[in-house]
């Protein structure tokens, strides 16, 4: 089989007067393409008289081959020297006869735009979809709440196996991964603190650093975050990929609201579960720093709780807490819009998926900013 | 058959696919169990059978995506577990294949997914290449504007034809189609017919056709293959299987379908 991949076609060409002969050989097919095409280059086209063609001793033809052959003839043909063949196989004719049928150039790629409209176009592109996109969030947010204030005047419409289940791999589920994040962030806090405050000898004050920035901060941010990660993801897999099979255009059509069946228990189980698993990264961020400040800084467990109680009261803690439900309709609506835009392939699923994550870590931090503006604004 | 294996074979002889005591299984679920084909050089070969007896699996075997569990495969006179590197190349750029739903890559459009096959184990001139692309859409029946489109921008029959331009993009000797015509409309489906019956003539193709379309099967298959109880029960034309006194073989060739696509009397 490798034998015949070098064997090499061939082309020779003899001029009488008028009549070029040129005379082909070997195998012309798409193994040794590249080869005939430098022998066509080499023999270039005769403009004058006529071209008789020998095709006796091409061994093997196939359709590039016969494209070649016919790129040649039409090179011919097109200053008008006519061309005869000899030697011509009916099989041969045939291929040829095939390639002159379907001799029909066409575009590789779409047109290429220039690449400064492009830009431009992109831009206004990306900046009307931001925009667009911005506002259907908000429509599917108003129209979520609605079903949301429905379903609480009519609780008997909740779907409680959905709602049940999705609590179990919301909350459940993420209970490991959140409680050593958060531990390991306590300690850290506290380790990398101790070491700066302790040139002003106020080591003891690590721990009112601690309970200020995982009570009112970093213990919902933290969560928000990997729930966002683990389960605004899931959302929008789960929800696009039935999407994608018609799961949702079926639902529909027999009368079961998507946003009912879909997004609610998403949403309500993300508004339970969020201040919940905030609460529990918040003792666990406590423990990991108490722990941490009590190996590397001999402050014991009675001292630690006896400053934390000062440092910290009930608002300090509070504040987290609100948060979480907000950030939780944030997470379960963004998770749950960019699954029911998924459309077309399994491509589009991956892609939403993304988004989905990324919009919702980003509007979690960005509200999470304006909220420490307002708390500071009323003096919390 | 028996005649062919006794005496001297010419290079037409040879089968294109020959398959002996094949068994596939997936864990303990066996597919395939004894299973014996032969597929003629140059002869368009119909393969059907139920949902789920294992169709699409022996196509995939025999086009190496699946390894056998016993039994040898030879593809033009070649057993396939004895080659290694470049002869196994060498004879998978003699196989065309066409997935379900064309398998197009998405981010490549019609006339790029037809060069990938030529790009990746030929060095040829651009320009060749982009002239080769543009016969096989005009081949297959594409108009020419389909070229630079990408596979999403197609409707279901324009990718199944892409799809089978890429397959022919190496002038295969043998072509495997599964379903190629399911999900088509019948006008469709009736002029897919029509290619695969045209181009088998001029590329001498051999082809291998998994469907379930009984128009297909009575206008563009010279044989048939039924595949069931694990193995191939019964091979022959149109003709043999009206004759087949096998239940599932009978009801499908002398159902209600089969009446109104003119191939039994009622
Ligand atoms: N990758 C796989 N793993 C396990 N089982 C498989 C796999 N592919 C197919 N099967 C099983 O093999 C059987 C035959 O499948 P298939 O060849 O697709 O049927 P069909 O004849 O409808 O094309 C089915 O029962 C299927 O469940
Ligand atoms: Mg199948």
């Amino acid at each position: 089989m490798a034998t015949i991949a070098q064997e090499k076609p061939w082309l020779s060409v003899e001029r009488k007067a008028d009549v070029t002969c040129i005379k082909a050989g070997g195998p012309w097919h798409v193994m040794s393409l590249h080869w005939a095409y430098e022998e066509v280059e080499k023999a270039g086209s005769p403009n004058t008289g006529s071209v008789e063609l020998d095709l006796q001793a091409v061994d093997k033809m196939d359709t590039a081959g016969a494209l070649l052959f016919f790129d040649m003839i039409s090179m011919c043909d097109r200053s008008g020297v006519n061309v005869s063949f000899s030697g011509i196989s009916d099989e041969q004719r045939l291929l040829l006869k095939q390639v002159e049928e379907n001799y029909e150039p066409c575009a590789i790629e779409p047109p290429r735009k220039n690449s400064l409209i492009k830009q431009v176009e992109e831009i206004g592109v990306a900046t009307v979809t931001i925009v667009e996109g911005f506002g259907a969030l908000l429509t599917f947010l108003g129209l979520v709440l609605m079903r949301l204030l429905r379903t609480i005047m009519q609780p008997r419409r909740l779907r409680l196996t959905a709602l049940v289940f999705q609590m179990e791999h919301v909350g459940l589920k993420a209970i490991p991964i959140v409680g050593l994040i958060s531990f390991l962030i306590g300690a850290v806090i506290v380790n990398q603190g101790a070491i700066q405050l302790q040139k002003f000898g106020a080591d003891v004050y690590v721990i009112d650093m601690l309970a200020f920035s995982q009570l009112r901060e970093l213990g919902i941010l933290l969560t928000a975050i990997i729930v966002a990660g683990r389960s605004g993801s899931a959302f929008t897999a789960q929800i696009g990929s039935m999407k994608l099979r018609e799961e949702v255009d079926a639902m529909e059509v027999i009368g079961l609201d998507p946003v009912e069946t879909l997004v609610l228990p998403r949403l309500i189980a993300l508004i339970l579960i969020l201040p919940i698993l905030t609460f529990y990264a918040d003792l666990m961020g406590l423990l990991g720093g108490g722990l941490m400040a009590w190996g590397t800084l001999d402050i014991s467990p009675g001292t630690f709780l006896a400053r934390l109680r000062e440092a910290a009261d009930f608002s300090t803690f509070a504040v987290g807490m609100i948060k979480a439900p907000f950030f939780a309709i944030v997470i379960a609506i963004t998770g749950c819009f960019e699954g029911l835009n998924v459309s077309g392939s399994a491509e589009s699923v991956g892609l939403h998926t993304t988004n989905s994550v990324v919009h919702s870590i980003f509007l979690v931090i960005v509200l999470n900013a304006f909220f420490a503006i307002f708390f500071t604004t009323v003096g919390l | 058959m028996i005649k062919e294996e006794t005496g001297v074979l010419s290079q037409d002889d040879i089968p294109a696919i020959r398959i002996r005591g094949l068994r596939t299984q997936f864990g303990l679920n066996v597919i395939h169990k004894d299973l014996d084909l032969d597929v003629r050089q140059g002869e368009i070969i119909g393969v059907v059978g139920g949902s789920g007896t294992g169709k699409s699996v022996l196509l995939r075997t025999i086009i190496g995506l699946i390894k056998p569990v016993e039994g040898h495969i030879e593809i033009l006179g070649i057993d396939r577990s004895r080659l290694t590197g470049e002869d196994e190349e060498t004879l998978q750029q003699k196989l065309g294949v066409l997935f379900q739903d064309g398998a197009l890559f998405g981010s490549l459009t019609v006339a790029q997914n037809i060069q990938v096959p030529l790009k990746e184990h030929f060095r040829i001139p651009q320009k060749l290449l982009d002239e080769i692309a543009a016969f096989k859409i005009s081949l297959v029946g594409l108009p020419a504007d389909a070229g630079p489109k990408y596979p999403s921008e197609l409707s279901g029959g324009m990718r199944k034809r892409a799809g089978l331009a890429r397959a022919l993009a190496l002038d295969p000797a043998l072509l495997f189609l599964d379903e190629p015509t399911a999900g088509l409309d019948p006008v469709g489906a009736a002029s897919f017919d029509r290619v695969i019956v045209e181009l088998k003539k001029a590329m001498k193709l051999t082809v291998f056709l998994v469907t379930h379309d009984l128009d297909t099967l009575s206008t563009v298959c010279d044989r048939i293959a039924v595949l069931a109880n694990k193995q191939v029960i019964a091979v022959g034309t149109m003709d043999d299987m009206l004759k087949i006194n096998h239940p599932w073989v009978k009801e499908y060739f002398h159902g209600p379908r089969s009446r109104a696509a003119g191939i039994s009397a009622a």
